[in-house]
């Protein structure tokens, strides 16, 4: 997930869950499954995403960092937030953001993604938003509307204790604000342009019913019931 | 009402129309706009710029500001028309956006033209001088605008415009679809390179700096003079 810590300049190459070899070691470069998407996400689109754009911004990182001495011991959450410098980004915000912005997106979605979440998340999503159905139309909205570049996000806002669909702009992401993102969707036109063209609408729907990963997503909002308060304890009377 | 009189075709009117495009429609007294057609073939600015993506950003991005703007202005008489103002403001930023965006694309139509019709062809006269003047050189220039409109992070525009009090030229860069005049109430444009990821994606991929490089084969810089010679005569 986004929120391991790695050092930064260790991050050779970009990651993707999805991969031919079981033995996710970073140092043995095995080319993941780009095609496991297909036909949602082409195997085309995702040479391109993830192998120049998302590879882009780790190198581009790591030669900043290579020159910066502060930053180089971050791990990559602090970096993105150190950077984010309060809303002033310094230089290495783009591309420390961008590369913490993809892993958490590839790990978003999965093969025979989409359908519904159960249980407990769905309890949540159904007691912030009314319904799982509400939810889903706000945050296709959220995609349809968003102008220029960006991402759209389901998060659980730390400090109100509920979950919200959240846009950015650019590289900028929930956990500069210290929230705790649980999906993203990529709306930047390199996301989906070679796929769906200019139809962002197709793209959008395709995510929320064939890609996008419940299962990740319940798994980052248990791990997050560490930090927050979900709902009130059962105390029992006398 | 009052307000229809305020609805004019000069505060409404999109930039001039080309070609044999209709006048705008007219909808309860409400000056819509509409898409302007371009001077020249899909494929006539290849292989510069591929027909597919001159097809595709004519019929379907330009086209879609149009509508959205045309809705949106819709929605912004009726606002006004029931004295909304929290509904009125909160249309700002769709007439921003999509006016903004069918603004910039009418002049980058008129920014591009196939090579046998002077697509490349360098600035003479005046706008030539002052290029020469204030950036050494046209290649100068090129550079800088090249630099500027690759580091844009996200979707943007780089410009080359001219400060009509200062009556000097610069290089801007705008985010999303702002308009140049967003960076300076006196400034003109001349030429704008849209460097939104759809206007070279197909082609390009994620190589910005060859489409860069690439489209000064294809820009009509007789339209710039034009327009410089009538801001600074």
């Amino acid at each position: 997930m986004g929120s391991f810590s790695l050092h930064a300049s260790c991050l050779a190459q970009p990651k993707l869950p999805w991969s031919n070899d079981c033995s996710q070691n970073l140092n043995s470069l095995k080319l993941p499954a780009l095609d496991a998407l297909e036909p949602y996400m082409s195997k085309r689109l995702m040479e391109t995403h993830w192998g120049e754009h998302h590879h882009g911004y780790v190198e581009g990182l790591n030669k900043q960092l290579e020159k910066n001495d502060i930053l180089y011991g971050y791990t990559l959450d602090e970096l993105v937030k150190v950077t984010y410098n309060n809303g002033n980004p310094l230089p290495e915000f783009n591309n420390a953001a961008q590369v913490w912005n993809h892993d958490f997106f590839w790990e978003s979605m999965q093969p025979g993604g989409g359908g519904m979440p159960e249980l407990g998340l769905l309890q949540q999503i159904e007691k912030d938003f009314g319904s799982f159905t509400n939810f889903k139309e706000k945050f296709i909205e959220a995609a349809l509307s968003l102008f220029g570049s960006g991402w759209v996000w389901l998060v659980l806002k730390r400090r109100e204790k509920r979950l919200e669909v959240v846009k950015t702009s650019n590289a900028v992401n929930p956990i500069v604000w210290d929230d705790i993102p649980l999906i993203s969707l990529d709306t930047w036109e390199h996301a989906y342009y070679q796929d769906y063209k200019n139809d962002r609408g197709k793209y959008v729907n395709a995510f929320m019913n064939h890609l996008v990963s419940w299962h990740v997503a319940t798994v980052r909002i248990i791990r997050a019931e560490a930090f927050v308060n979900l709902g009130e304890p059962k105390i029992p009377v006398a | 009402m009052a307000l229809r009189a305020l609805l004019t075709r000069k505060t409404l009117a999109s930039a001039p129309r080309l070609g044999g495009a209709a006048a705008a429609a007219s909808f309860r007294g409400l000056q819509t706009s509409s898409l302007p057609d371009l001077p020249y073939d899909y494929g006539a600015l290849q292989p510069a710029i591929s027909g597919e993506i001159m097809q595709l950003h004519h019929q379907k991005h330009h086209q879609a500001y149009v509508t959205n703007y045309n809705k949106a202005l819709e929605q912004l008489h009726d606002a006004m028309g029931k004295g909304d103002a929290p509904a009125v403001v909160k249309l700002q930023s769709a007439i921003k956006f999509n006016g903004g965006g069918h603004v910039n694309h009418s002049i980058f139509w008129k920014n591009l033209a196939p090579i046998q019709e002077g697509g490349g062809e360098p600035p003479k006269g005046s706008l030539g001088w002052a290029i020469d003047d204030h950036f050494q050189s046209l290649d100068a220039l090129v550079q800088k605008m090249n630099a500027e409109g690759a580091a844009l992070q996200g979707s943007g525009w780089v410009w080359l415009g001219v400060d009509k009090e200062l009556k000097k030229l610069v290089v801007e860069t705008t985010s999303n679809q702002d308009p140049l005049v967003t960076k300076g109430p006196s400034l003109i444009p001349l030429i704008g390179i849209d460097v939104w990821e759809h206007a070279y994606y197909l082609q390009y991929k994620n190589v910005r700096p060859d489409y860069l490089k690439n489209i000064w084969k294809v820009i009509n810089w007789k339209y710039a003079s034009e327009v410089y010679e009538k801001e600074c005569p």
